[in-house]
């Protein structure tokens, strides 16, 4: 066999491809397009690794946390930097305060010149935010002058919201509770190692690329088959004119590499078009440049030659059961009957590849990633082996009914592969789906806590700054737009012995109303001293009795026991049931109202307020945000939610959501195309069925029947697997095995979906086929 | 209008044109109960669309149809299919046989659609095929029959339902002579005996001659060769 | 073939002389049997005696006598009559169908109806054919079938002539 008859065959296919005027050419765009959208996402997938560990690479390099104890001394290359990071509606913004303390301080990455003491250097999309009305809000809260743009190395990504400003005398308010760090360089090496993934998060990640791809992998072979009726007649044109069946074979390799190739360019192209997309959009609040979507080369090639094998691949395989006779297409007419045991080999294969992984999330083990990525891979493609055996045996057993559901089951059972391979996308992709929902939801206990914030009662904290008055504090939040009530409660705790810290009680101080919100009692006036009674008995109570004496706690630093305050609890307290407060925290020890506070014990109170804010109020909470910054700039009020969940995990779990709709649809594209051009094969026959009076509804049903009764079973199969899997996965995070019913009926629900959009989408033309035009035989 | 008299379906003046290609241009039909009728005429001279309109598959752009006393053009789409379901049979060229159903669920199809249960629908469906002589295909696919039984078995189809009026286009068009023949003989024979109105277009003048008069499709516009002679 | 009812169609056009007359069948019809010059004057000397032609004038000159033929309004009916009976459905009858099928476009009529005619009446013969063959034997059968073919073979041709009668019509017209 030369090598010269080998090409001019490949190039005699090639040009097949493209042949056969509008049609030829859209056949091959469509499979072209296909192809394409899958290598899109595979180098996408390949450029992602690269893209967050950029990410993480700039993260370091702009560190400016010393994790290390040892405090350095003022120098000329020292920088005092203070974190000021604030929220403003739902978006994070970076902020930092710097004071350079010598000519030879270090400047953050991206920024060409210190700020000085009340200016500031923002990102881009900042600045675009400050600038427009949105912004209007976060404009009063950073109240600095704008000078310059920080520049991409100093970012994450490109809607990053982050700006350095100027500050003065900060290594004094450091002495206080501000956060922040005197600094001789930026970048930290440590940052990374000590953010290592969790090994259930990667585990996560793993498969959720694996159910991600596979049926991308599974579309890919099926687009290469598009138009393949009249790829096998064009076949048997060619045989009548003399080449033979080998050479037949490698011009239709030669089509689908013309196809896979022209998929290739037409995915480079996506790819790089959605890159450039991708500096525009933020997904899950991380946005990246388009410079860190860079696949490795390594795995860029393997693509590129993996596509076009797989495409060449499938051809050959869909070949061998088609004898092309000069004179028409054979299909070997009895197909023998599809056997259990080597498919059955594959899904057992992926649990015994996952098996030996069991149990090994919980004691901060390791999983091997390539058994995880093969067994699991194994899983899903035992689904598309299973599909094709189950159809058949099943479809062969289905017996009357309508004449919908006659014409619907005799084609199934006549084609129950083409049927089978229709819907092994979806299948794979629910399954894969629901396998990971159901790990989603069992370790979801771990990542997402309910907190115990009681959200109805406050929606936000805020302290009050050391040496500010309390009043002044309480009145200035309640003068906020949007504040509906403010809570202020003041905590002090003393001790029972002079100068010791064994015995330890709470003494909060509020007015009335806000003692109310801490425990239930009778009646109240100011003067009114308390003793609370908690649910569970604890030793406090035994402090709260009448004439102790409690002492102010010894303070470490000043080491001096001499002018300890003291208080002696009055003979007049009364009792007092305790209730949780809005953050969920059960006060014990004393109540004190202000009228009963001596002076000297006020001093040592610190105050928390709780807001409790106006829902119909716009942006209520960004105008407490503003009032907190305008009282200090550098303490941000905390604001409630009731669920608390890492958001990491819940990143993946979007992510899943996302890429699990562009794959079903994806999939849904590819099934719709594949019906059309079944219904148009069948035109005549549909026109002449409508001739002798075939109701449009029956054939309508029979349609939708033939993809139902399919899928029906694709579910059935995805979602047996994809519990099998999910559970598999739940054992090796050691976690309970629960099956999440709602999950399995909505990824189930959402693939049957697609069906039911992929039906009615091609009853338009369905409707058009059987119009008597198609019995026009000119 | 000018129906004649004691005829079944009868169409006057009809005009059909598919975009810029005129069809019909004013042709005329009629036909009597248990009447076999050709309908000749070059190809490309508007028989079949002749037919379609006839058999209330196509509505004419303008002209009347009358079947039974009935005006099929104002008839809705629903009611025009009943009317093919039940009164009419088709017999095509080929493409009209389900290649996923064996024979005899091909022919007891026209049935089921009338909402005849299977097992009757397939047991009157034999007696019909055993009268076309290809009750031994009940089992087998059109795609394992040979062409001439495999137009058989639409024959049979096509009258399975007891129609009064069976469509033919050109129903031996893709046979031999003999096999063409005698399936015209066992259409025609079955007709005959069932009172059956038979609309036969063809080209061939011997599949003509099993008829009882021919109208001649020209240009759009038909003549009727009993009337003018 | 009728010759006479061929020479009065020639004549609708216009009065000839016997030997413009025996020219202009030999051009359209007379392919490989010329017309002699007796067979005319004796057709011409009947139709005469039927009163379908007339004498229109007689030229002296050198040469044989020529006498000037004109037709009759009874022998324009007689063509009309001759040309819308169909012929016998027997075979080979195509030199006197291509003969009425020329002078029909020759003299302005419908041609189309003269082959719609003849197609009807050969239906009708076949379908008695068709008819005996049902009924009878499979000697009755052969025997029909025979003639069918052949009947067939002229409705084919006559399909054919129906369909290049507008490229007929130029051919004789020129």
């Amino acid at each position: 066999m030369s090598v010269r008859q080998w090409s001019r065959d490949l190039a005699m296919g090639a040009r097949f491809a493209f042949a056969g005027g509008r049609e030829g050419w859209t056949r091959a765009l469509l499979t072209a397009v296909g192809v394409g959208l899958g290598v899109a996402l595979l180098l996408l997938t390949t450029a992602i690794p690269n893209a967050l560990a950029e990410r993480d690479r700039r993260e370091e390099a702009r560190s400016d946390h010393t994790f290390s104890q040892q405090k350095i001394p003022k120098a000329d290359d020292t920088l005092v930097v203070v974190d000021s990071d604030t929220t403003y509606r739902d978006l994070d913004v970076r902020g930092r305060v710097l004071e350079a303390e010598g000519p030879r301080a270090p400047l953050p990455p991206g920024v060409s010149a210190f700020p000085a003491a009340g200016e500031m250097v923002v990102s881009p999309a900042l600045k675009e935010l400050l600038d427009s009305d949105e912004g209007k809000l976060l404009r009063e809260r950073l109240d600095y002058r704008i000078t310059g743009t920080i520049g991409e190395q100093g970012l994450v990504g490109s809607h990053e919201l982050a700006y350095f400003a100027g500050g003065k005398g900060l290594m004094k308010l450091l002495e206080g509770s501000a956060s922040g760090a005197r600094i001789d360089s930026f970048g930290n090496d440590d940052l990374g190692s000590s953010d290592r993934w969790d090994p259930v998060l990667l585990l996560l990640v793993l498969v959720v690329f694996v159910v991600l791809l596979m049926p991308v992998a599974v579309f890919i072979a099926a687009a290469v088959r598009f138009g393949g009726e009249r790829r096998d007649r064009r076949l048997a044109a060619l045989r009548l004119v003399g080449s033979d069946s080998r050479m037949t074979r490698r011009i239709a390799a030669g089509e689908a590499l013309a196809g896979s190739v022209l998929g290739l360019v037409l995915g480079t192209g996506f790819f790089l078009l959605g890159r450039e997309l991708a500096a525009s959009v933020e997904v899950f609040r991380v946005s990246v440049f388009p410079s860190y979507l860079n696949p490795s080369p390594v795995l860029a090639v393997l693509v590129a030659l993996a596509v076009p094998a797989a495409a060449v691949l499938v051809t050959i395989l869909a070949l061998r059961g088609v004898v092309i006779e000069p004179l028409g297409v054979v299909r070997t007419a009895k197909p023998s009957r599809r056997r259990l045991w080597w498919r059955l080999l594959l899904p057992l294969g992926g649990l015994a590849l996952l098996y030996p992984m069991i149990g090994q999330g919980d004691d901060g083990g390791n999983f091997n990633q390539y058994l995880v990525v093969g067994g699991v891979m194994l899983l899903l493609i035992g689904v598309t082996a299973l599909l094709p055996w189950m159809v058949e045996r099943v479809v062969a057993r289905l017996g009357a009914g309508g004449v919908a559901w006659q014409l619907a089951v005799r084609r199934l059972q006549l084609s129950s592969g083409a049927a089978a391979r229709m819907v092994n996308g979806i299948a794979v992709a629910v399954a894969g789906a629901i396998a990971l929902q159901m790990l989603f939801a069992g370790v979801e206990g771990d990542y997402t806590r309910a907190s115990q914030y009681d959200v109805t009662r406050a929606q936000m904290s805020a302290d009050v700054p050391d040496g500010a008055d309390t009043a002044a504090t309480v009145g200035k939040y309640r003068d906020t737009e949007g504040v509906r009530k403010v809570t202020a409660l003041s905590d002090v705790h003393l001790g029972d012995r002079r100068g010791e810290d064994e015995s330890i009680i709470q003494i909060t101080v509020a007015d009335c109303a806000s003692l109310r919100e801490v425990a239930t009692f009778a009646s109240c006036r100011d003067g009114d001293v308390f003793a609370v009674k908690r649910s569970q008995y604890d030793e406090s109570e035994r402090l709260a009795k009448p004439g102790t004496t409690l002492w102010e706690l010894p303070d470490d630093d000043s080491g001096s026991r001499e002018r300890l305050i003291s208080w002696t609890v009055p003979r007049d307290i009364r009792q007092a049931q305790s209730r949780e407060d809005p953050t969920g925290y059960d006060h014990g020890g004393i109540l004190i109202t202000p009228g009963a506070l001596p002076e000297k014990l006020r001093a040592l109170t610190t105050t928390r307020l709780f807001l409790s804010l106006d829902p119909s109020v716009p942006d209520a909470y960004d105008h407490v945000r503003n009032t907190a910054a305008r009282l200090d700039p550098l303490v941000e009020p905390m604001t409630w939610s009731s669920v608390e969940s890492n958001e990491r995990y819940a990143t993946i779990r979007t992510g899943l959501s996302v890429g699990a709709a562009c794959v079903l649809a994806l999939i849904g594209a590819s099934l719709l195309v594949s019906q059309l051009e079944q219904l148009r094969e069948r035109r005549k026959l549909l026109s002449s069925l409508v001739a002798f009076g075939t109701r449009r509804r029956t054939l309508g049903l029979s349609v939708l029947w033939q993809t139902a009764i399919p899928i029906g079973l694709g579910l059935l199969l995805a979602a047996t697997v994809g519990m099998a899997l999910g559970a598999v996965l739940l054992r090796m995070t050691n976690t309970p095995v629960r099956v999440n019913w709602p999950s399995v009926l909505s990824m189930t629900g959402i693939g049957a979906g697609v069906v039911l959009v992929v039906t009615l989408l091609s009853l338009p033309p369905l409707l058009k086929l059987m119009r008597p035009d198609g019995l026009r035989t000119e | 209008m000018n129906v004649p008299p004691g005829s079944l379906l009868a169409a006057e003046n009809l005009r059909k044109a598919y975009g810029p290609t005129t069809a019909l241009d004013g042709a005329a039909f009629s036909i009597h109960p248990g009447e076999v009728v050709a309908v000749m005429g070059p190809s490309g001279s508007g028989k079949s669309t002749l037919l379609h309109c006839l058999a209330g598959i196509v509505t004419p752009d303008s002209g009347s149809i009358t079947y039974d006393g009935r005006e099929v053009t104002s008839m809705s789409d629903a009611q025009r299919s009943a009317l093919r379901r039940s009164e009419f049979g088709f017999v095509f060229q080929f493409g009209q046989l389900v290649p996923e159903l064996t024979c005899v669920e091909n022919v007891a199809l026209p049935l089921r659609l009338n909402g005849t249960s299977r097992k009757e629908a397939e047991r009157t469906a034999l007696a019909w095929m055993e009268r076309l002589e290809v009750d031994e295909l009940r089992g087998k696919r059109p795609g394992e029959v040979s062409g001439g039984q495999g137009q058989r078995v639409a024959v049979a189809r096509a009258l399975v339902t007891n129609p009064r009026v069976v469509f033919a286009d050109e129903p031996t068009g893709a046979l031999d002579s003999f096999n063409g023949e005698r399936v015209m003989e066992l259409l025609t024979d079955a007709a005959r005996s069932a009172n059956t109105a038979v609309v036969l277009v063809t080209h061939e003048a011997r599949v003509a001659a099993y008829s009882d008069r021919e109208i001649v499709v020209r240009d759009g516009k038909s003549r009727d060769m009993e009337r003018v002679v | 073939m009728s010759i006479g009812h061929t020479l009065l169609g020639l004549l609708e056009s216009g009065p000839r002389h016997g030997y413009d007359l025996k020219r202009a069948f030999d051009e359209k019809f007379g392919h490989d049997r010329p017309l002699h010059y007796g067979q005319v004057y004796s057709t011409m000397s009947r139709l005469l005696k039927h009163g379908l032609v007339e004498i229109d004038g007689i030229e002296a000159g050198d040469g044989p006598e020529r006498k000037r033929y004109a037709i009759t309004d009874a022998g324009i009916t007689d063509v009309e009559r001759w040309l819308a009976t169909p012929e016998k459905p027997e075979p080979y009858l195509q030199s006197t169908l291509y003969t009425k099928v020329v002078l029909a476009l020759l003299t302005g009529r419908d041609a189309g109806d003269i082959l719609d005619t003849q197609r009807s009446e050969h239906l009708r013969g076949m379908r008695i054919l068709t008819d005996r063959k049902r009924k009878g034997d499979l000697a009755d059968q052969l025997i029909c079938d025979h003639a069918l073919f052949h009947l067939e073979a002229d409705l084919r041709w006559l399909e054919l002539t129906a369909a290049r009668l507008d490229r007929l019509r130029e051919a004789v017209s020129r």
